[in-house]
């Protein structure tokens, strides 16, 4: 990581319990601008859960964590002005179901930022041409299939131009096909330099797409490296966790 | 053999129609009040703090367990003899719109349960505020799953409208008994009357139906029924 760049994400020594339960137990992490991290792990090793930091989505106890600028550990951090610069897509595609495609891509930019609604409409067919969707700018949600639904929630995102995308698990829903189209649209982000964090069960993407690699284990940074470090594992829980994965 | 005889009908047309127009504006007047407070008890309810959610039981509550007539008469003489002077018709529609209201607020709170979490945190993700988020992503999908549950609800207001010639409101069971205390013809005047309510209520749920197909364009798109 070059010095002269400021991490747009830093997280140091950061803590978070449910109740008694501590599931991270002092994240130290950093993402630099253009960078692309993977989070991998299994269930319950809090990949999740730091990600969601990230937005303010989650709390945390102590240790500290910048993102864009905002400071998440002060007592009153402005969600609304941090969310505009971290866009997040989730597992269960979360589109409003009574928009259309366009609406759902539109209604943020219009109600938060109050663009108008002819650059609204010009927004929607830019940030849905880059995940390739020009044509279903008048479906609704339910007209769609699971791979279309999840590449709106991406262009969704995009439309507020966020300077930090986090994606967390995002094809886990989607079977083997749809998932190449999310993971496609994700690549094509990712190569245009857009900043990402991303939760994920796709070996194979990760290390192609990743220009760092966080294994976690147990609510801790277990193994970090680039995306080789997958072929390579330095400690035991990796090596079990990739398995024959690869 | 009783003949019936219909001919109050012609003598008292203009009391009629005047019946049934106070019948529709008592109606009119206390549709989009009453759902207005339904809709913010039911977010009071779900979402407000420790007081507001308690107020708000209590009002519905309140209100579902006593008489619709007991509240107007509570409203127009208890106020009275407070030397506050309320119109009948004003009476009654502020009557309709805090008994409706507290229906209503039951089948909106409904509504909004069916949402799930994920849009809302998805709207927060997006910096829409909690109010955006509700009117533009909540409220319309709430009222769409209970759209059937408020239609009827409007209608038995409609219904119960009947009661408010109790506090000399000459809507249209008012008038009926009007003119069946002139005619003793109650057969067929009361006759006539059901008539018109039957009316007047299958029109309120053709114009409430309308309003769903022009306020929800993904059913009509999609042609799923209400």
């Amino acid at each position: 990581m070059s010095g002269a760049t400021h991490p747009m994400v830093r997280f140091h020594n950061l803590h978070k319990s449910y109740g008694r339960v501590e599931v991270l137990k002092g994240i130290d992490l950093e993402v630099a601008p253009g960078q692309v991290v993977a989070l991998i792990g299994r269930s319950g090793s809090g990949k999740s859960t730091a990600l969601r930091c990230v937005n303010g989505l989650e709390r945390f106890q102590a240790g500290e964590l910048h993102v864009c600028g905002h400071d998440l550990a002060a007592e009153k951090v402005d969600l609304r002005k941090l969310r505009q610069d971290v866009g997040i897509v989730f597992q269960s595609y979360n589109l409003f179901p009574h928009l259309t495609v366009e609406q759902n891509v539109t209604l943020a930019p219009r109600k938060v930022k109050g663009v108008g609604s002819a650059e609204a409409r010009e927004l929607a067919r830019e940030v849905l041409a880059q995940v390739g969707l020009s044509d279903k700018v008048q479906s609704y949600p339910e007209e769609l299939s699971g791979g279309q639904q999840q590449r709106v929630a991406i262009a969704r995102s995009l439309a507020m131009h966020p300077r930090l995308m986090l994606f967390d698990e995002v094809t886990s829903a989607l079977d083997p096909e749809l998932t190449g189209e999310v993971l496609r649209a994700i690549e094509r982000l990712a190569s245009n330099g857009m900043t990402m964090m991303l939760v994920t069960h796709e070996m194979a993407f990760a290390r192609s797409v990743a220009d760092q690699v966080v294994f976690m284990h147990q609510g801790r940074v277990w193994e970090t490296g680039p995306g080789d470090m997958l072929l390579d594992p330095q400690t035991a829980e990796l090596r079990q966790f990739v398995g024959n994965g690869l | 053999m009783y003949e019936f005889d219909f001919s109050f009908l012609s003598d008292y047309l203009p009391d009629l129609i005047n019946g049934v127009w106070l019948t529709i504006g008592m109606t009119v007047a206390s549709i989009l009040p009453g759902f207005l407070l339904g809709t913010v008890v039911a977010v009071a309810r779900l979402r407000g703090g420790p007081w507001a959610q308690r107020i708000a039981t209590i009002y519905v509550e309140a209100i579902r367990n006593t008489p619709l007539i007991i509240q107007v008469f509570w409203l127009f003489f208890g106020l009275a003899s407070l030397q506050v002077h309320v119109g009948s018709f004003a009476a009654a529609v502020i009557a309709l719109v805090i008994n409706v209201g507290a229906y209503t607020a039951e089948i909106m709170r409904a509504g909004f349960q069916t949402i799930p979490r994920g849009q809302l945190e998805a709207a927060s993700c997006l910096s829409l505020s909690p109010f955006q988020s509700l009117v533009y992503i909540e409220v319309p999908q709430a009222v769409e799953r209970v759209y059937p549950a408020l239609v009827s609800q409007f209608v038995l207001m409609m219904l119960a409208t009947s009661i408010m010639s109790q506090i000399s409101a000459e809507e249209l069971t008012g008038v009926a008994y009007m003119i069946q205390s002139f005619t003793f013809r109650g057969f067929e005047v009361y006759l006539v009357i059901a008539v018109l309510y039957l009316g007047l209520a299958s029109l309120l749920r053709v114009v409430l139906l309308g309003i769903a197909e022009v306020s929800f364009p993904r059913r009509r798109r999609l042609r799923t029924p209400l």
